[in-house]
C-alpha cells in the first residue's frame, strides 16, 4: 500500500523539512532529496524572498505543505483570510495533500501560536471533523491531520486520544499524518502504551508519517525537534510501517539545526524500514525483514520493547 | 507549586468553547519575572484552581504544572518572534526595558493573525498610548520601531508588474500613480537606518513558524548605543531583487513619494513636494526628471 487517496495517490519516500539554514545548500548544490515539506504559513505571503526560494525549490523538487495554525479543533470558525491564502499556496505548490494538526490554538480571534491539546469529547469530534471537511472542500486537496505531542489532559475527556483521532478522521473522511515521535512523547507524559496507539489507528488512512527527536526532562518529555530520532521512536516507526506499508516519511528538525547532510542522513535511516515493508506483503503483521531493518538502526534486540 | 485559593474559579468546564476560553486565559496570562506561571492572575483568579478545574494531574505533575508548560511555551514563542522582529529596538532600550515593553505590549495586543509575522503590527500605535516604555530617548526608540515594521512590510509584501513605457508616457498632472506595495517612506528624527543594518547583520534573521516546543527563551546579544545624535532623515524602504534596502531621500523626494502613496494626483504631489523647497526654480524640472527616472528604474511605479 504505497499510496492511497489520502495522499493524492502519490508515492513519496523520505523527505525532510525545508528550513532557512539549508536554503543556500539546497539551491547551490541541488542534493537528491525525495521531497520537501514546507510549513505553509512561512510562504503564505504576498511576495519577496520566501516565495522566490519556494519557486526555485518547486522547479526541482516535490513539495508537500504542512500547516501549523489552521486549528481544526478550535471552537472559532475558520479564518477566510487564512483559507484564501492557503488555497493560493496550494495552487502554487500543487501539493498532493495538505496537513495540519489535530489541535486547537485560537479562541475569540486570538492566536496562541501553539498546538494545544484537544479535550477528547464528542462535541470536539463534531467541531473538528466539520472544520476539516470545510478545509478539504475549499482547498480541493486531500487533508490529513497530525496527532500532536501533549503535556496535559482534560477532566472532561470521554475517550482516549487514538479513539478521538479515529472518530474525527472517520467523520471527516480525511487522512492521518501519523507522528510517531508525538505518540512516544505523549505516551510518556500520559502513561499509555505507544504501541496500543499505533496498533489502533486505521492504517488505510495514513498518508504520511513524521519522525523527530525530543528532549527528556525530569518529569516530562518535550517535543523539541532538536535531536536525532531516538531508538524508541524508530521502533515505533517500524511498527507503524509494518501496519501501513511504505508510507511517505518526513524528518522534522526545527531547532539546533545541523548541516543539511546530517539532517538528510538521519532521515534516510527510514529507508531501510520502507524497503523492508515494500519487500514484504502489505499489512502483514509479522515481518522478518522489518525486524532486521529495525535491528540495524535501533538499540540491540534485548533493549527493544 | 500549589497555592491557596481565596477566589475559586468556576467549576469544571464541559463545553469546547468554555474550555478553550479558560485555558487560553491561563496560557496567555503573563509569566512572573522568573518566567513561571503566576499563582494568581492580575484579576485575582487562582491559576491553581483553574488548572485543577480543567487539567488532570498525573503521577509526576500537578494540574498547575501541566498548564504551566503551555503558559511558558506561549510566552517563549512570542518573545522569540518579537525579539526577531525588533532587534534594533532591543539595542536602543536595553534588555530590561525591552523585556518590560514586550511583556506589556503582548499582553495588551495578543496575536490576532494566523501568522506571527503580524505580531508587531500594532506596536507603533500602542507606543503612542504607552510612551512610558520608550526609555530615555523616546523619539529614537519610536523611529526604530517605525523602521523595523517598515522592513517587515517591505520584506514580503506584493511586487506588482512595473508600469510600462506606454502607460508612463500617457501620464499627465491629473494622473495618480500606483507605487509598489512593498515601498514605504518614513521621515525620522534619528538616523536609525545604519544602526539597524548593523544590528541585523550581527543577529542574523531567520524568523519562521515551526511546530516544535520551546525549551527556554532565547537570548540575544544586546549592544549599548553610544554616540548617536539626532539628525532628521527621510527614507524609502523597499525591496529590490528580494533584498530590503533603505534609500535616503531628500525632503522633496520624501514629500513627493508620500503624496503619491496617499493617492494624490501627480500635480498635487509635485506642488506639495516643492512647496517651501530650497531647490531653485530653474533646477526643479531636472530634479523631478531625475527622481522619476531613478524610481522608474527601481520599478517603484506599477500599473
Amino acid at each position: 500500500m504505497p499510496a492511497n487517496r489520502f495522499n493524492g495517490f502519490s508515492d513519496y519516500a523520505v523527505g525532510i523539512g525545508l528550513r532557512i539554514p539549508h536554503y543556500q545548500h539546497i539551491l547551490s548544490r541541488h542534493p537528491v532529496v525525495d521531497w520537501f515539506e514546507i510549513i505553509s504559513e512561512n510562504y503564505m505571503v504576498d511576495g519577496g524572498r520566501p516565495l522566490e526560494v519556494l519557486d526555485q525549490i518547486l522547479e526541482q523538487y516535490k513539495v508537500v505543505q504542512h500547516g501549523v495554525s489552521m486549528y481544526f479543533g478550535s471552537a472559532d470558525p475558520l479564518s477566510r483570510e487564512h483559507l484564501k491564502k492557503l488555497k493560493s499556496l496550494v495552487r502554487r505548490t500543487k501539493t498532493p495533500w495538505l496537513s495540519d494538526h489535530l489541535c486547537w490554538g485560537s479562541v475569540d480571534g486570538r492566536y496562541t501560536h501553539d498546538l494545544l491539546p484537544m479535550p477528547y469529547t464528542w462535541e470536539a469530534v463534531e467541531v473538528t471533523a466539520r472544520k476539516i471537511r470545510q478545509v478539504q472542500d475549499y482547498c480541493e486537496v486531500p487533508v490529513v491531520v497530525e496527532n500532536v505531542s501533549s503535556y496535559a489532559e482534560f477532566h472532561v475527556s470521554e475517550m482516549t486520544e487514538w479513539e478521538f483521532l479515529n472518530e474525527v478522521v472517520e467523520r471527516a473522511d480525511c487522512g492521518i499524518l501519523l507522528d510517531v515521535n508525538n505518540i512516544y512523547v505523549s505516551s510518556k507524559n500520559h502513561n499509555f502504551d505507544p504501541f496500543t496507539y499505533v496498533n489502533s489507528i486505521p492504517s488505510h488512512r495514513v498518508a504520511q508519517i513524521h519522525i523527530a527527536g525530543h528532549s527528556k526532562f525530569e518529569k516530562y518529555i518535550l517535543d523539541t525537534h532538536d535531536h536525532p530520532v531516538l531508538p524508541a521512536v524508530w521502533r515505533l516507526y517500524g511498527r507503524a510501517i509494518e501496519r501501513c506499508g511504505p508510507t511517505a516519511t518526513l524528518l522534522e528538525w526545527d531547532d539546533n539545526i545541523p548541516s543539511f547532510d546530517e539532517v538528510h542522513a538521519e532521515a534516510l535511516k527510514a529507508t531501510k524500514f520502507l524497503k523492508a515493508a515494500a519487500e514484504a506483503a502489505p499489512r502483514q503483521e509479522s515481518l522478518t525483514a522489518m525486524q532486521v531493518a529495525a535491528a540495524a538502526i535501533v538499540e540491540p534486540a534485548g533493549a527493544a520493547r | 507549586m500549589s497555592g491557596s485559593s481565596s477566589q475559586s474559579a468556576a467549576g469544571t468546564p464541559t463545553g469546547l468553547l468554555e474550555i478553550q476560553r479558560r485555558m487560553a486565559a491561563a496560557v496567555m496570562h503573563p509569566l512572573t519575572r522568573s518566567e513561571t506561571m503566576p499563582r494568581r492572575r492580575r484579576d485575582g483568579t487562582s491559576n491553581k484552581s483553574e488548572a485543577d478545574a480543567i487539567i488532570r494531574p498525573n503521577d509526576r505533575l500537578t494540574s498547575f504544572e501541566r498548564l504551566e508548560i503551555y503558559n511558558r511555551q506561549y510566552w517563549f514563542r512570542l518573545y522569540s518572534s518579537f525579539e526577531e522582529d525588533f532587534p534594533g529596538l532591543q539595542t536602543i532600550l536595553g534588555r530590561a526595558r525591552f523585556d518590560s515593553l514586550m511583556r506589556a505590549y503582548l499582553t495588551d495586543c495578543p496575536s490576532e493573525s494566523f501568522t506571527l509575522r503580524n505580531l508587531g503590527s500594532r506596536l507603533e500605535a500602542w507606543l503612542g498610548e504607552h510612551p512610558e516604555h520608550l526609555g530615555p530617548h523616546p523619539q529614537l526608540a519610536l523611529d526604530m520601531v517605525r523602521l523595523e515594521w517598515a522592513h517587515i512590510e517591505a520584506f514580503d509584501s506584493e511586487e506588482r508588474p512595473r508600469l510600462g513605457a506606454k502607460k508612463f508616457a500617457a501620464i499627465d498632472e491629473n494622473s495618480t500613480l500606483r507605487l509598489q506595495p512593498h515601498l514605504r517612506v518614513l521621515a525620522l528624527s534619528w538616523p536609525v537606518d545604519d544602526l539597524l543594518l548593523q544590528v541585523r547583520t550581527e543577529n542574523g534573521s531567520a524568523a519562521s513558524s515551526t511546530n516544535n516546543a520551546s525549551v527556554a527563551r532565547r537570548r540575544r546579544h544586546v549592544r549599548h548605543i553610544a554616540g548617536m545624535a539626532p539628525r532628521p532623515i527621510q527614507l524609502a524602504i523597499h525591496r529590490h531583487e528580494n533584498t530590503v534596502w533603505y534609500k535616503e531621500l531628500s525632503p522633496e523626494e520624501y514629500r513627493l513619494l508620500a503624496a503619491l502613496i496617499e493617492g494624490k494626483t501627480l500635480g498635487e504631489s509635485i506642488d506639495l513636494a516643492l512647496r517651501d523647497s530650497e531647490i531653485p526654480e530653474e533646477q526643479r524640472p531636472a530634479f523631478l526628471q531625475e527622481a522619476f527616472a531613478n524610481w522608474s528604474m527601481l520599478g517603484w511605479f506599477t500599473s
